[in-house]
């Protein structure tokens, strides 16, 4: 379902005497549907950036990274988009959202997206949210104004109402307790179960060890730090 | 009297006539169409009809039979100067009777009694643009009406109703020339809109401070704008005159004593006249 | 798929002075796009361009229009490109005042692309604007008031009721959220984001407000000097900023 062949990330700093920072190499790795697979390695390897490549949200300089039938590296932005909207889900650390929206129609947007009405996405959305113990008197707040864990546990409700094919999760238990690590980590094998192949970034060695069949170490991936300024490709750069 | 020998036939020069002509036949020949033309200074101040004594001026032969209404009378103040002046200027033979008239110059009525054949009728225009009301750039309006986008003209009857509850405009009601340029017939009453199309008399538009001039041929095709759940309706009070009886005419409401007492009259002077001369009476007749 | 738009080297000068050059890209149905930049960039130049404000000196701007498919909107009639301008495109102006007659009621407002197209049933007409105006969170009670009653933020709202009650396909925006308080920026963000995918509407929306592209936008072209530096998705473009210009913008913004 995913599968990343001969993968790799620069950055080029061009307003700081264009350094180059070579970030990943030649990643290949391929996650099959149903399958749950770690990223690991220290702080720095490159782990969220390897996510956000997947993502379509960093660009790759080289090689191929394909979820379903849509290579990242080569697609358009709206065939992004809508394997964005209909494939592909991601689970970040940061809540970003239009100010003053309601938390449940929040939740509901991703099925609004791929058409589902209105009525039944809040349904969906509102047994999300149940299930992650937000309050039902929040539900008509804005999440901008919740707690840390509050907000990612909306995150993780929004990240889970439609049930994507691909998945990707940031940290989806960092600051959570007890309880709400528990129903996270259940929504993770539910989605496991139905079929969908997720990677994710665990610190939490524990829901590691639980949900994921398998661990890469990005550190492999890493070369060390350059300086050099030599040209890099250009991911959508116009040739002005 | 006999014309002034210190000013040319009808007061204008012959090339400003020949110029006012050409505005004139173009406008005949594009009915609707408003046609810039050079308004000369006249010795009367704008508003005063200025537009429409030039086009009168155009038009004036010496075998005219001239003659001039506002707001229906013969003998207001405006009607009585423009007409002396003509016959100073002029020299043409002048009428205050419909049917004696070849050219007839009028301020904000068309005369009750049916206009025929060969017979002028000049209007004089305040604002020649049906537009202006909601769009002030004159380059705008122009491409509006070569691109014929009048939308903008049932937005002035939409808002009439939202706030009256009907098209209440009651005068210049806006019209479509033979389906195609939406034209004003000056601030005549809506009561006189009908008589514009199919009309056998020509019917000429001047205005001088604007410099436009537009025309009606004879027989052409004039509508009423309006919305299918609001029809145009040419209404008057609802009363017959005082002095002859019609119920057909377009009535002045008047004013008699302090004590709120009123009386409506039939604001063509010339057709009421006629009539009560024929021996129709009204309530009011002494 | 064909796309809704296709603009191809539209290039527009002011004497010596370039005002936007080279121009290309396609715009497919339901894409949203930003167009962003400093003043002077020629974002503005573009967008009057496409949506036939301005006269590209080269270049096409070619629109799938409903009746005849593809066509150059830069060479087709006047009256044609009017005609679009009423029906299939909608431009949403900075200033509400711009975009809204100011002497007529907010029904008026909304009713005269309806009028415009031969609507001649008050009713009717009247129904329709009282529709648009709930639908953009207007009390229906408002619309017998002229828009110089209302506040900036429902004048924009209003501004855009106007624009879609015939139902466009493309929607050219110029700073839709600029001068408007924050919080008042939040809801009309919110209500075009909801009209937008109810309606299935493209957008082009020229800003330089980088939240209002990262909120709205799925695609996002960055213009310096008349040029086109980089274009990609929006959270790509801003997280991941290739050219030298656009990292500059993007470390430019203030972090609340």
């Amino acid at each position: 379902m995913i599968d990343l062949s001969n993968v790799s990330k620069t950055f080029t700093l061009h307003n700081q005497g264009s350094a180059v920072i070579e970030v990943l190499s030649d990643v290949s790795l391929t996650v099959a549907s149903g399958e749950c697979v770690a990223l690991t390695g220290a702080s720095g390897a490159g782990k969220s950036t390897l996510m956000r490549m997947i993502y379509g949200n960093y660009c790759a300089q080289s090689g191929a990274i394909r979820v379903g039938r849509v290579d990242l590296v080569q697609s358009e932005p709206r065939e992004i988009i809508r394997l964005r909207r209909e494939v592909l889900g991601y689970v970040s650390q940061f809540l970003r959202v239009v100010p003053r929206v309601p938390t449940l129609d929040v939740v509901a947007e991703p099925l609004r997206a791929v058409g589902v009405g209105s009525d039944e996405a809040r349904t969906r959305a509102k047994e999300l949210l149940t299930q992650l113990n937000i309050p039902e008197r929040l539900w008509s707040l804005s999440p901008t104004t919740f707690s840390g864990g509050e907000q990612q546990r909306v995150n993780i409700a929004r990240g889970f109402a439609h049930p994507y094919p691909a998945m990707l999760l940031d940290e989806p238990t960092a600051s959570l307790d007890a309880a709400n690590r528990e129903v996270v980590l259940s929504l993770i094998e539910a989605a496991k179960a139905r079929g969908a192949a997720i990677i994710g970034i665990f610190h939490d060695e524990a829901a590691r060890a639980r949900v994921c069949d398998r661990e890469i170490d990005v550190s492999r991936f890493t070369p060390g730090m350059s300086s050099s300024s030599e040209a890099v490709g250009h991911c959508n750069e116009s040739a002005a | 009297m006999t014309p002034s020998s210190e000013y040319n036939f009808a007061y204008l020069d012959e090339q400003t006539k020949r110029m006012i002509r050409r505005a004139i036949l173009k406008g005949l020949a594009i009915p609707g169409y408003q046609v810039p033309f050079a308004s000369r200074e006249m010795p009367m101040p704008y508003g005063w009809g200025t537009g429409g004594v030039q086009v009168s001026a155009a038009v004036l032969t010496p075998d005219d039979r001239f003659k001039v209404i506002d707001q229906g009378a013969d003998d207001t103040t405006n009607a009585v100067s423009i007409r002396t002046f003509f016959e100073r200027t002029a020299g043409v033979a002048i009428t205050t009777a419909t049917t004696e008239a070849t050219v007839i110059q009028t301020r904000h009525r068309i005369p009750e009694v049916p206009l025929t054949e060969g017979q002028i009728l000049v209007y004089q225009v305040p604002i020649p643009e049906p537009l202006r009301f909601l769009e002030p750039r004159e380059s705008e309006t122009r491409k509006m009406h070569s691109l014929e986008e009048y939308g903008l003209m049932h937005v002035k009857l939409y808002e009439d109703i939202s706030r009256h509850g009907h098209i209440a405009t009651s005068y210049a009601y806006p019209v479509t020339v033979e389906a195609r340029y939406v034209m004003d017939p000056s601030p005549i009453p809506k009561f006189d809109n009908p008589k514009l199309g199919d009309c056998p008399a020509i019917q000429l538009f001047g205005a001088g401070r604007e410099q436009r001039i537009y025309a009606l041929p004879p027989y052409t095709q004039v509508v009423s704008l309006d919305f299918e759940d609001h029809p145009f309706e040419a209404s008057k009070a609802d009363h017959p005159c005082g002095l002859c009886g019609a119920e057909d005419s377009y009535l002045d409401e008047v004013i008699v004593d302090d004590a709120g007492g009123r009386m409506f009259v039939c604001s063509d002077t010339d057709y009421c006249e006629g009539r009560q001369a024929a021996g129709h009476r009204g309530k009011d007749a002494a | 798929m064909t796309p809704l738009l296709s603009v191809q080297g539209i290039t527009k000068r002011y004497g010596a002075h370039i005002g936007c050059a080279d121009v290309s890209f396609d715009l497919y149905p339901g894409e949203v796009m930003g167009i962003v930049g400093e003043s002077g960039s020629g974002k503005s130049t573009l967008l009057n361009c496409m949506a036939g404000h301005l006269r590209p000196d080269a270049g096409s701007v070619v629109f799938d229009t409903r009746g005849h498919g593809p066509r150059d909107t830069v060479t087709m009639s006047e009256p044609e490109r009017r005609m679009l301008g009423r029906t299939d495109w909608a431009f949403v102006h900075q200033h509400a005042r711009d975009g809204l007659r100011m002497g007529v009621s907010a029904g008026g407002n909304v009713g005269e692309r309806l009028m415009a197209v031969g609507a001649r049933h008050y009713g009717d007409i009247r129904d329709k604007a009282v529709d648009w105006l709930e639908r953009v969170e207007i009390d229906a009670s408002r619309v017998d008031d002229r828009p110089t009653t209302f506040s900036g933020g429902m004048q924009q709202r209003l501004q855009i009721a106007r624009n879609l009650v015939t139902g466009p396909r493309l929607v050219f925006m110029d700073e839709p959220t600029g001068g408007l308080d924050v919080s008042v920026q939040a809801r009309l963000l919110d209500l075009l984001r909801g009209l937008v995918r109810d309606m299935g509407l493209s957008a082009i929306i020229v800003t330089h407000d980088l939240a209002v592209v990262r909120l709205l936008a799925d695609r996002l072209m960055v213009m310096k000097d008349g040029h086109v530096v980089e274009n990609g998705l929006t959270d790509q473009v801003l997280d991941d900023p290739q050219h030298a210009y656009t990292q500059l913008l993007v470390s430019s913004v203030l972090q609340v």
